[in-house]
């Protein structure tokens, strides 16, 4: 089923007579199984684009290189640096503003930008009893009513099937400057990055890598905006973390887009086999979970970035690999399942009963008859 | 202003009540004298008033889940309130309800800068959540112009906003965890020093509902460092079509201001008349403000100059120095204490996309031809969060009626042209009846269940946000 219009997917929702998988470009979510596809990718298009106001409103279909091409043509970008998940899912989809949304695909800028949900401004959905719903709009401060964008965001279609999303974008930097620490322990790192984040020099970027490109580790930290700020704060920066070493400053400005495209999309992992989770905690609690999976699995790889805050774990092994981190407050969601998976770990954090009748309320309200990539979000598989 | 009228049978039982919670509170935390419940009567919105059935000041969560907890069993409805700052008339109770003020919980519970998060207790005041951290060169970023008094609670309910939100966002964007407890008495963790939810998104979902969905204790909140600087520049323009093409046009030259602030003729008039900062006497004014190292601000704001230049200003003051920078301010600081001066004033505080600026107050000004009330305009024109201030006489016969629905056709305008009616009071009381004008049954039925989720009995704070036509089915059957 793929819907070439808002009423036509309305339509198809009502006429649903079973389950099936909510996808829009198919790059990021779990294969599909036996349920058939009811996909948002026809509703493609971008319906308002105002540079003088940061604001783009498009079809959740429509492609993220179309959007990132037209908002480059006026100097603009995403804030939020989405993901490309392709590398780690192997798909050879075409990514989507609405799967973006759907999972809440929020890259290295997030730190300090905010995650893809703190761009989205308004949302309209198709509920699971068909009716066409629209929450927030189109202006940066709107608190007229509940705010569904939020909820929607990194709902992974479990509560409906976007249609329509307007989001705030920002002026892309002129210039860039990243700081590159060689040889620092995660604990070290870590403490870098932090360090830097706490800084007036305004970080965008904040990652470590335990086995950078070639197999050494490299800290990262990145600096936007124009060129003579960027000049100064870079230069007051390495001054200000100077005891962790004299960074090199690499500024060409498509080595540092490359580099950070590297971490983003977890160029780094390569055992197909693996399975891949994104770990959540507080930022100085990044070497704490690398140092408790690396005890429990010496060939696990790991990326921190967000200061530390995301733990990426390329992890061998089709095990609960929560059960490693009792102990340090956060959250694990499984992102890709490893080869000979069973589908017996969650793949969303099991949530506390409270939190888990609050979801289960939403997703029954939402979505009555229980026809959204059902068992997705439930910690219960 | 319509409420609902109160239970006859709760208002009977008020004596049996106050002992239900006398009995899980300290005899101080429970105010149950006519005379003492009048402090609670209303809030900012002070045109509607309506003493509370008792009001109850816990000292801590475990305090606030035995008094929702009994409310639930007792089917008793529950206002809560942080400081009683709301413009929408948020914390208003009706006459059957138990106000639950969080006044007593402002302690700091953590800071920790290498993770740039302090965590509180939700009744402690926006600036001094600043306060504890401003030594150390830190702050938390949200500041709505009532921050001196407003708690992080009723932040937290509204999502409030402020000056610098073009920025660095809203409560939403800097709010990484809660403990809030439920109208049934669960008390439940959100979010926490982590960044982003395992499920759903509940945090986001919770700010700014208006406490209907739940009471928030305690919070961890963003604080980021102070930038090294920041310095105005003050622009006077003749028309309003040309400052609000120059505010578009230093968006997308790239250039991110901390603040953009726009006011017109009779808002500069009426400033310059009580704060004397020397305002130019123009059409539109604009103050732009810049963060960082001073070559850093001085490398921004040559650009700014040079996009304003190119529309004509009549007047282009960039500050050289902090008692100049103060004086550029000063004026716009001091704008709704002007207006008070003059006379009573409605601020309202619909947004429309900073595109639709010039038209929005056009028409504005027609309007208050047609009504015969002044209207003064003063906003966050970066972000087109916009303040109409209308000024009235209270004391005149049906002149609040008039402005009230002056004030109800501005707003209609603002979603007219892709707004909204609240960009950061919230709805409240003062604009819930005209919710159906930005949304339809549907959009609202969504809303309404998320209600039925988090407040089955539909006790917390019920009579706000939506028309009460809309819930009327809701409220009885619980």
């Amino acid at each position: 089923m793929r819907p070439g219009s808002e009423a036509e997917l309305a339509d198809c929702v009502a006429g649903l007579t079973g389950p099936v998988a909510v996808r829009c470009g198919a790059t990021r979510a779990p294969d599909a199984g036996d349920l058939p596809v009811l996909s948002a990718a026809g509703l493609s298009g971008i319906t308002l684009y105002e540079p003088g106001a940061l604001t783009l409103v498009a079809g959740a279909g429509t492609p993220m290189a179309e959007i990132e091409e037209t908002l480059s043509a006026e100097g603009q970008m995403l804030a939020f640096e989405p993901m490309d998940h392709r590398h780690l899912t192997g798909r050879d989809g075409v990514p989507t503003i609405g799967g973006a949304v759907a999972v809440n695909a929020s890259g290295p800028r997030r730190i300090q930008a905010g995650a893809l949900r703190d761009s989205l401004l308004g949302v309209r959905f198709v509920d699971g009893q068909g009716r066409v719903i629209k929450n927030g709009g189109r202006v940066m401060k709107n608190v007229t009513g509940y705010d569904l964008v939020k909820l929607m965001a990194g709902s992974h279609g479990t509560l409906g099937v976007l249609s329509e999303v307007a989001i705030k974008v920002l002026p892309a930097p002129d210039a860039r400057a990243v700081l590159l620490f060689n040889g620092l322990t995660d604990a070290e790192a870590v403490e870098a990055l932090c360090a830097a984040m706490g800084s007036p020099f305004d970080v965008t970027g904040a990652a470590h890598l335990p086995a950078g490109v070639d197999g050494d580790p490299v800290t990262m930290i990145r600096i936007e905006g124009f060129e003579g700020s960027v000049a100064l704060r870079a230069k007051a920066l390495a001054a200000h973390l100077v005891r962790f070493g004299t960074p090199e400053v690499e500024r060409d400005m498509g080595r540092t887009a490359a580099g950070w495209a590297f971490v983003r999309d977890l160029k780094g992992f390569t055992q197909a086999d693996a399975a891949v989770w994104k770990i959540s905690v507080r930022p100085s609690d990044g070497p704490k979970v690398g140092a408790a999976l690396r005890a429990a699995q010496p060939d696990v790889g790991i990326v921190y970035d967000w200061s530390g805050g995301l733990v990426w774990a390329e992890w061998p092994d089709t095990g609960d690999l929560r059960v490693h981190l009792a102990g340090i407050p956060g959250h694990a969601t499984l992102v890709r399942a490893g080869r000979g998976a069973t589908g017996a770990v969650p793949r969303f954090a099991p949530e506390p009963a409270p939190v888990a009748r609050l979801s289960e309320g939403l997703r029954a309200k939402f979505d009555p008859r229980g026809l959204f990539n059902p068992g997705l979000m439930t910690a219960h598989v | 202003m319509q409420m609902p009228e109160p239970s006859a049978g709760i208002l009977a039982r008020k004596a049996e009540i106050v002992a239900g919670l006398r009995d899980r509170l300290p005899a101080d935390a429970v105010i149950s004298d006519p005379a003492e419940t009048r402090a609670y009567e209303c809030d900012a919105l002070t045109a509607y008033k309506c003493p509370p059935l008792a009001v109850v000041l816990p000292a801590s969560t475990e305090e606030v889940a035995a008094v929702l907890a009994y409310c639930h069993a007792e089917r008793v409805p529950v206002v809560p309130r942080g400081s009683g700052t709301s413009l929408a008339g948020g914390a208003l109770p009706t006459a059957d309800s138990v106000i639950l003020g969080v006044a007593r919980l402002n302690d700091v519970i953590e800071t920790d800068y290498p993770n740039r998060i302090i965590r509180v207790q939700s009744g402690r005041t926006n600036l001094s959540v600043t306060g504890a951290v401003e030594a150390d060169g830190f702050f938390y970023a949200p500041d709505p112009s009532s921050q001196l008094a407003c708690a992080i609670a009723g932040n937290i309910a509204m999502n409030s906003g402020g000056a610098h939100c073009l920025k660095y966002g809203v409560t939403t964007n800097n709010l990484l965890g809660v403990t809030m407890v439920t109208m049934e008495g669960e008390v439940i963790e959100l979010g926490g020093a982590h960044l982003d939810a395992p499920g759903y998104d509940l945090l986001g979902l919770i700010c700014g509902s208006e406490g209907q969905l739940g009471v928030v204790t305690e919070a961890t909140l963003r604080i980021i460092h102070k930038p090294q600087g920041a310095r105005p520049i003050l622009m006077g323009f003749d028309s309003n079509e040309v400052a609000g093409a120059c505010v578009s046009d230093i968006i997308r030259a790239g250039v991110l201001p901390v603040a953009i602030e726009f006011m017109d003729r009779p808002c500069i008039r009426a400033c310059e008349a009580f704060a004397k900062a020397g305002y130019p006497d123009v059409e539109a004014l604009l103050i732009v403000e810049v963060e960082g190292a001073e070559a850093e601000i001085a490398e921004q704001l040559s650009k700014i100059t040079e996009i304003a230049r190119r529309h004509n200003p009549v007047e282009l003051r960039e500050s050289r120095s902090e008692t100049e920078s103060a004086l550029i301010w000063k004026g716009r600081k001091a704008a709704f204490g002007a207006m008070g001066q003059i006379n009573d004033y409605m601020c309202l505080d619909g947004t429309i996309p900073v595109t639709e600026l010039p038209r929005v107050l056009g028409r504005i000004g027609e309007l208050s031809k047609e009504y015969g009330l002044d209207v003064a305009n003063v906003f966050h024109a970066g972000d087109g969060n916009m303040h109409p201030l209308i000024l009235f006489d209270a004391n005149a016969d049906g002149q609040l009626e008039t402005c009230e629905r002056l004030g109800a056709e501005i707003l209609k305008l603002c979603v007219e042209v892709g707004g909204c009616l609240t960009g950061e009071h919230g709805v409240g009381v003062e604009k819930r009846d005209l919710m159906m004008t930005q949304y339809s049954a549907d959009d609202l039925e969504a809303q309404l269940a998320v209600k039925d989720v988090f407040d089955p009995r539909w006790l917390l704070n019920a009579a706000k946000v939506f028309p009460l036509d809309a819930t009327a089915n809701r409220r009885s059957a619980a």
